[in-house]
Protein backbone atom coordinates (compact mmCIF):
# COMPACT_ATOMS: atom_id res chain seq x y z
CA UNK A 1 0.00 0.00 0.00
CA UNK A 2 1.58 3.55 -0.58
CA UNK A 3 2.57 5.93 2.18
CA UNK A 4 1.64 8.98 0.14
CA UNK A 5 -2.03 9.61 -0.57
CA UNK A 6 -3.84 12.20 -2.61
CA UNK A 7 -7.20 11.55 -0.41
CA UNK A 8 -8.10 12.57 3.11
CA UNK A 9 -6.54 10.40 5.79
CA UNK A 10 -9.12 7.21 6.82
CA UNK A 11 -7.65 7.29 10.40
CA UNK A 12 -9.82 4.68 11.09
CA UNK A 13 -8.86 2.72 8.34
CA UNK A 14 -5.30 2.84 9.48
CA UNK A 15 -5.89 1.83 13.31
CA UNK A 16 -7.94 -1.44 11.57
CA UNK A 17 -5.04 -2.19 9.56
CA UNK A 18 -2.85 -2.35 13.13
CA UNK A 19 -5.49 -3.84 15.81
CA UNK A 20 -4.92 -7.41 16.75
CA UNK A 21 -6.68 -9.22 19.97
CA UNK A 22 -3.64 -8.73 21.98
CA UNK A 23 -2.66 -5.60 21.08
CA UNK A 24 -3.73 -4.03 24.02
CA UNK A 25 -2.59 -0.23 23.06
CA UNK A 26 -3.34 1.96 20.36
CA UNK A 27 -1.40 5.33 20.04
CA UNK A 28 -1.97 7.57 16.97
CA UNK A 29 -0.26 10.67 16.19
CA UNK A 30 -1.81 13.26 13.48
CA UNK A 31 -0.21 15.88 12.19
CA UNK A 32 -2.91 18.89 11.12
CA UNK A 33 -2.77 21.83 9.08
CA UNK A 34 -2.13 24.53 11.40
CA UNK A 35 -3.39 28.38 10.67
CA UNK A 36 -0.42 30.20 11.53
CA UNK A 37 3.26 29.61 10.75
CA UNK A 38 6.02 32.77 12.18
CA UNK A 39 3.46 35.20 12.95
CA UNK A 40 1.56 34.72 9.69
CA UNK A 41 -2.30 33.53 9.04
CA UNK A 42 -1.79 30.89 6.76
CA UNK A 43 -4.56 29.64 4.53
CA UNK A 44 -4.04 26.76 3.06
CA UNK A 45 -1.19 24.75 1.79
CA UNK A 46 0.32 22.65 -0.81
CA UNK A 47 2.77 19.41 -0.27
CA UNK A 48 5.43 18.03 -3.26
CA UNK A 49 7.43 15.18 -2.94
CA UNK A 50 10.11 13.25 -4.41
CA UNK A 51 7.65 10.32 -4.22
CA UNK A 52 9.47 7.02 -5.36
CA UNK A 53 12.15 8.01 -2.58
CA UNK A 54 9.00 9.07 -0.07
CA UNK A 55 7.64 5.37 -0.75
CA UNK A 56 10.82 3.43 -0.15
CA UNK A 57 11.94 5.83 3.49
CA UNK A 58 8.71 4.81 4.70
CA UNK A 59 9.15 1.58 4.03
CA UNK A 60 12.36 1.96 5.92
CA UNK A 61 10.70 3.70 8.71
CA UNK A 62 8.35 0.84 9.39
CA UNK A 63 10.35 -2.11 8.99
CA UNK A 64 13.13 -0.73 11.53
CA UNK A 65 9.76 0.29 13.78
CA UNK A 66 8.22 -3.28 13.77
CA UNK A 67 12.24 -4.38 14.37
CA UNK A 68 13.04 -1.91 17.19
CA UNK A 69 9.81 -2.54 19.43
CA UNK A 70 7.12 -5.46 19.16
CA UNK A 71 4.95 -3.59 17.09
CA UNK A 72 2.38 -3.11 14.41
CA UNK A 73 2.78 0.31 12.75
CA UNK A 74 0.51 2.11 9.42
CA UNK A 75 1.18 5.75 8.50
CA UNK A 76 0.17 7.72 5.45
CA UNK A 77 1.73 11.05 4.57
CA UNK A 78 -0.69 13.61 2.31
CA UNK A 79 0.25 14.75 -0.79
CA UNK A 80 -1.22 17.76 -2.63
CA UNK A 81 -3.73 20.87 -1.66
CA UNK A 82 -4.66 21.24 2.14
CA UNK A 83 -6.72 22.84 4.38
CA UNK A 84 -6.73 24.28 7.40
CA UNK A 85 -7.08 21.08 9.58
CA UNK A 86 -6.53 18.40 7.54
CA UNK A 87 -4.67 15.54 8.58
CA UNK A 88 -1.31 16.17 6.76
CA UNK A 89 0.43 13.25 8.37
CA UNK A 90 -0.74 9.57 10.37
CA UNK A 91 0.95 7.23 12.32
CA UNK A 92 -0.67 4.59 14.49
CA UNK A 93 1.12 2.31 16.64
CA UNK A 94 -0.71 -0.75 18.29
CA UNK A 95 1.24 -3.10 20.80
CA UNK A 96 1.15 -5.22 23.72
CA UNK A 97 1.72 -1.96 26.07
CA UNK A 98 1.31 1.58 25.91
CA UNK A 99 4.96 1.84 26.29
CA UNK A 100 6.34 0.78 23.58
CA UNK A 101 3.64 1.97 21.31
CA UNK A 102 4.26 5.99 22.37
CA UNK A 103 8.09 5.25 21.93
CA UNK A 104 7.63 4.21 18.09
CA UNK A 105 5.26 6.73 17.39
CA UNK A 106 7.24 9.34 18.98
CA UNK A 107 10.49 7.90 17.08
CA UNK A 108 8.76 7.51 13.93
CA UNK A 109 7.08 10.97 13.23
CA UNK A 110 10.92 11.97 13.75
CA UNK A 111 12.01 10.09 10.94
CA UNK A 112 9.56 11.25 8.87
CA UNK A 113 10.51 14.78 9.74
CA UNK A 114 14.05 14.43 9.51
CA UNK A 115 13.73 11.89 6.39
CA UNK A 116 10.94 12.38 4.02
CA UNK A 117 11.54 14.32 1.17
CA UNK A 118 8.29 16.55 1.28
CA UNK A 119 7.73 20.12 0.27
CA UNK A 120 5.47 22.23 1.87
CA UNK A 121 4.69 25.69 0.09
CA UNK A 122 2.35 27.48 2.47
CA UNK A 123 -0.19 30.48 1.15
CA UNK A 124 -0.83 33.45 3.46
CA UNK A 125 -3.94 35.81 3.90
CA UNK A 126 -2.40 38.63 2.90
CA UNK A 127 -1.95 36.50 -0.63
CA UNK A 128 1.48 35.77 -0.46
CA UNK A 129 3.18 31.90 -0.70
CA UNK A 130 6.50 30.77 0.17
CA UNK A 131 8.10 27.42 0.58
CA UNK A 132 8.87 26.21 4.30
CA UNK A 133 12.36 26.19 5.18
CA UNK A 134 12.27 24.84 8.75
CA UNK A 135 16.56 24.94 8.68
CA UNK A 136 15.69 29.02 8.59
CA UNK A 137 14.09 31.14 11.76
CA UNK A 138 10.27 30.55 11.91
CA UNK A 139 9.14 33.63 10.46
CA UNK A 140 11.51 34.17 7.50
CA UNK A 141 10.90 31.97 4.12
CA UNK A 142 12.43 31.57 0.43
CA UNK A 143 9.77 33.34 -1.66
CA UNK A 144 11.05 32.22 -4.96
CA UNK A 145 9.93 32.90 -8.15
CA UNK A 146 6.19 32.04 -9.00
CA UNK B 1 28.99 10.75 -18.00
CA UNK B 2 25.99 12.24 -18.66
CA UNK B 3 23.20 12.43 -15.69
CA UNK B 4 19.33 13.75 -15.14
CA UNK B 5 19.22 15.43 -12.26
CA UNK B 6 15.90 15.72 -10.80
CA UNK B 7 14.77 19.12 -9.02
CA UNK B 8 12.08 19.58 -6.43
CA UNK B 9 9.79 22.77 -5.06
CA UNK B 10 12.02 25.65 -4.45
CA UNK B 11 15.45 24.33 -6.19
CA UNK B 12 12.65 23.47 -9.52
CA UNK B 13 12.18 27.03 -9.13
CA UNK B 14 15.72 28.33 -9.00
CA UNK B 15 16.33 26.16 -11.91
CA UNK B 16 13.20 27.03 -13.73
CA UNK B 17 12.47 23.41 -14.58
CA UNK B 18 11.68 19.83 -12.80
CA UNK B 19 14.59 18.16 -14.30
CA UNK B 20 18.24 19.36 -15.67
CA UNK B 21 21.09 17.65 -17.58
CA UNK B 22 24.36 17.53 -16.68
CA UNK B 23 27.72 15.96 -17.67
CA UNK B 24 30.61 15.12 -15.44
CA UNK B 25 34.08 13.25 -16.07
CA UNK B 26 34.35 9.85 -15.54
CA UNK B 27 35.07 8.83 -11.42
CA UNK B 28 32.80 12.23 -10.80
CA UNK B 29 31.45 12.56 -6.75
CA UNK B 30 28.06 14.25 -5.43
CA UNK B 31 30.65 17.33 -4.77
CA UNK B 32 31.28 17.84 -8.45
CA UNK B 33 27.72 17.53 -9.04
CA UNK B 34 27.30 20.43 -6.43
CA UNK B 35 29.85 22.34 -8.29
CA UNK B 36 28.41 21.51 -11.76
CA UNK B 37 25.16 22.86 -10.42
CA UNK B 38 26.46 25.77 -8.76
CA UNK B 39 27.67 27.20 -12.18
CA UNK B 40 24.68 26.68 -13.98
CA UNK B 41 22.13 29.41 -14.33
CA UNK B 42 20.07 29.91 -10.59
CA UNK B 43 22.57 27.67 -9.13
CA UNK B 44 24.26 30.34 -6.93
CA UNK B 45 21.75 30.48 -4.89
CA UNK B 46 22.16 26.73 -3.62
CA UNK B 47 23.44 26.57 0.11
CA UNK B 48 26.76 25.35 0.51
CA UNK B 49 26.06 21.80 0.87
CA UNK B 50 22.52 20.87 -0.51
CA UNK B 51 20.92 17.21 0.07
CA UNK B 52 21.27 15.17 -2.61
CA UNK B 53 20.20 11.72 -3.40
CA UNK B 54 21.96 9.01 -5.30
CA UNK B 55 18.83 6.00 -5.93
CA UNK B 56 16.97 7.45 -3.31
CA UNK B 57 18.95 7.34 -0.62
CA UNK B 58 20.56 10.90 0.74
CA UNK B 59 24.13 10.90 0.18
CA UNK B 60 27.47 12.62 1.54
CA UNK B 61 29.37 14.38 -0.77
CA UNK B 62 32.11 12.37 -1.44
CA UNK B 63 29.81 9.03 -2.96
CA UNK B 64 31.26 8.35 -6.51
CA UNK B 65 28.31 8.31 -9.21
CA UNK B 66 28.27 5.59 -11.21
CA UNK B 67 25.91 5.57 -14.61
CA UNK B 68 22.71 5.45 -14.66
CA UNK B 69 22.36 6.84 -10.91
CA UNK B 70 19.13 8.42 -10.60
CA UNK B 71 20.38 11.73 -8.80
CA UNK B 72 17.97 14.10 -6.89
CA UNK B 73 18.39 17.29 -5.06
CA UNK B 74 16.68 18.22 -2.07
CA UNK B 75 15.47 21.01 -0.65
CA UNK B 76 15.07 21.25 3.18
CA UNK B 77 13.11 18.85 4.09
CA UNK B 78 9.49 20.28 5.31
CA UNK B 79 7.30 16.76 5.29
CA UNK B 80 5.26 15.74 8.79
Amino acid sequence: MPYLSRLPVDLRNLEDQVRRPDRGAVVSFVGQVRDHHGGRAVTSLGYSAYEPMVEKVCAEIVTTAERRWPVGVAMVHRIGELAIGDCAVAIVVAAGHRDEAFDACRWMIEEVKARLPIWKRERYADGAEAWVDPTLGAGTESPGPR
Amino acid sequence: MSFRVLLFARYAELFGAPEIAVVLRDGASVADLISALRDLPGGESLPAVPFVAVNFEQSDSARRLMPGDELALLPPLAGG
